[in-house]
């Protein structure tokens, strides 16, 4: 059990492509950490730095107060999950989970116990004389997870970990990966390029675009606060929306309306955010949304659609059974506080 | 294919039957030589077996023909064996390990050395055949069994079907290897060699079968009856001097000589044939 500290870390390949450009994060002793961002913008590059199999340009990665820049990915005392899950295919569920410890010189009766217990812990107690090819997506998915629990390691490591699985499985081995995590309190940092996931998982999120660091918080902060119009269009689903607007003395004009503006933002132009589910329904609300699309999903139903007048796309998501049609012009209110304002120029928050 | 079309499955077995008897019509013809004696054979061979296999046979792989200059072919046949086992051998463990070092390590020159080695490839046994000679010679290897071995070792071929192997086994595996704490030999020791078995025993009978037939080498580097392999002894057997060549004898050798990489086939089969067809998961 240990910290996880990130100083200043650069990672620059030869041709002088940055692929980390300086990126410091403090996990903290049994945090999750989700890396979460679009693809390519550095997040299993950094994972694989941490875990030694990319090396550090710059800066420096410690685990539990040791600096293991220089150190062996076997000494770094660290276990990854990989997407492909990479198990051994020619030894059996026991054999990938005893290979690390055999590798450590741990005695074999000591192996044993240890592989039993983990194996016991993921339910894969039958399963431990198959072979991988024998075994299902899922059991496969929970053999690299014992791999990585039986050694217990200071850190866990997980790149994109469930994108090899159903939807429905995902669902369930989200829930199970959490659990275990919780019930092991081993630090983790974990990659993933899905939203939900990140979400779901972690105790600290940190966006990452382009090579370091939008923001970083609790999911629910990054989600009601979000830093940057990057990080406003890339949490949540369906996405924020955004659309051009200004604040002035009648207060925030938006391409749909005049609102009233939130307090303490500064005149002149911006971009304005408003989540899906804080517009809500309302016959002389200051927003017009002409509906082209209705997904119904049951609990809820989205309306997508354009701002008469305007090339403004903006999606609603509406709850109750008094739902619009198509081609329907909808009003619709937002509450001030549920506004989020950005600098256009540089797409960061202004309040 | 699923199709039904009894005069279409009627011209596929008669072609297959037709080529299998091609194939298969010489070997039966040197067999049938084998059972008879002399005298029947000289005239033209039989089409049905004779009765005199079993005095060919123990005559062959007693004595020999001391007429025709070979020793007793159960001297022959272990020479072969030793010379096919040996380069065999030889030339999986040196492909494996540069292979290896081709596609795992990074240094200098990698890539030429690669390209050195593939291209040997276009440079067979016969091309090289008299330099090598030479060296053989100078070296003092003439008559002996590395003399017969050594030079034919170094395998572009193998090297290559491995180098190809390993660049299809994941990068992840390796990774997952180095995280679990297995260096480099440990990493080539317990995954890629378990990996590579199909493929290890595809070469072994491709490469035993090369070894065995090797017929120009061995003829010019051995002079000393007692390190003759059968595939030459028998061309010594043909080249009688003034004599008839004794056919049926011949042909009795030719049908022992057969036999091992035979053996070798069958005991791989399932293992052969799986690493020509599939890469393993």
């Amino acid at each position: 059990m240990s910290n996880i500290q990130i100083n200043n870390v650069r990672k620059t390949y030869p041709g002088g492509i940055d692929a980390i450009r300086g990126i410091t994060l403090d996990i903290a002793d049994g945090e999750f950490c989700v890396l979460v961002g679009p693809s390519g913008c550095g997040k299993s590059t950094l994972l694989r730095m941490i875990a030694g199999l990319e090396t550090i340009t710059d800066g420096s990665v410690s685990i539990g107060d040791r600096v293991v820049n220089d150190l062996e990915p076997a000494e770094r005392d660290i276990a990854m999950v990989f997407q492909n899950y990479a198990l051994y295919p020619h030894m059996t569920v026991y054999g990938n989970m005893a290979y690390g410890l055999k590798n450590r010189g741990v005695p074999k009766d000591k192996i044993k116990v240890m592989v039993d217990e983990a194996a016991a812990t993921l339910g894969l107690s039958e399963f431990l004389t198959r072979k991988p090819a024998q075994l299902s997506g899922g059991q496969r998915q929970r053999v690299a997870m014992g791999r990585a629990i039986v050694r217990q390691p200071q850190a866990f490591l997980f790149d994109e970990p469930l994108s090899n699985l159903d939807a429905k499985l995902r669902l369930k081995t989200r829930v199970e990966i959490r659990d275990l995590q919780q019930r092991l309190g081993t630090t983790s940092i974990y990659v993933t390029h899905d939203q939900m996931e990140a979400m779901t998982l972690a105790d600290q999120l940190v966006v990452l675009n382009d090579g370091a660091v939008e923001q970083v918080g609790t999911p629910i902060d990054v989600y009601n606060r979000p830093a940057s119009v990057f990080v406003a269009e890339f949490i949540g689903s369906p996405p924020m929306n955004l659309m051009p607007g200004e604040i002035d003395e009648s207060g925030l004009v938006t391409p749909a309306g005049v609102v009233a503006a939130p307090a303490g933002v500064r005149h002149g132009a911006v971009t304005i955010g408003i989540r899906p589910e804080h517009l809500h329904p309302a016959s002389d609300g200051p927003l017009r949304l002409k509906v082209r699309v209705v997904e119904h999903l049951g609990a809820s139903a989205n309306a997508h659609g354009t701002v008469p007048g305007h090339a403004v796309e903006m999606i609603a998501s509406l709850t109750g059974a008094d739902l619009p049609d198509k081609g329907e012009t909808l009003g619709l209110t937002v509450a001030a506080e549920n506004l989020h304002l950005f600098d256009p120029e540089t797409g960061r928050r202004l309040h | 294919m699923v199709e039904r079309r009894p005069f279409l499955t009627f011209i596929q077995h008669a072609v297959l039957i037709l080529g299998a008897a091609m194939f298969v019509f010489p070997i039966y013809l040197a067999f049938v030589a084998s059972t008879h004696t002399a005298a029947e054979v000289s005239g033209g061979v039989p089409l049905l077996p004779g009765a005199e296999m079993i005095r060919n046979y123990s005559l062959v792989l007693g004595e020999g023909i001391s007429a025709a200059g070979a020793p007793p072919l159960w001297i022959m046949l272990m020479n072969s064996t030793i010379m096919a086992l040996s380069i065999t051998i030889g030339k999986i463990v040196i492909s494996l390990l540069s292979a290896f070092a081709v596609v795992y390590f990074k240094f200098p020159f990698r890539m030429l050395a690669f390209w050195t080695i593939f291209v040997t490839l276009m440079l067979p046994v016969e091309v090289r055949i008299l330099p090598t000679f030479e060296v053989v010679a100078q070296l003092g290897m003439l008559n002996s069994y590395a003399g017969l071995s050594i030079p034919l070792i170094a395998s572009a071929t193998a090297t290559f079907l491995f180098r190809q192997f390993f660049m299809t086994v994941p990068d992840q595996l390796t990774e997952a290897a180095r995280i679990d704490g297995a260096g480099p030999m440990k990493f080539f020791r317990d995954i890629l060699l378990p990996l590579s078995r199909t493929n290890l025993a595809a070469l072994f009978v491709i490469l035993f079968i090369y070894g065995w037939n090797q017929y120009l080498w061995p003829l010019l580097v051995t002079t000393d009856e007692s390190y003759y392999t059968i595939v030459m002894g028998i061309q010594r057997m043909a080249n009688a001097g003034e004599e008839t060549p004794q056919w049926h004898l011949i042909m009795a050798t030719a049908i022992l000589a057969l036999l091992p990489p035979v053996v070798v086939i069958l005991a791989m089969q399932r293992l052969f044939v799986r690493g020509l067809v599939e890469v393993e998961k």
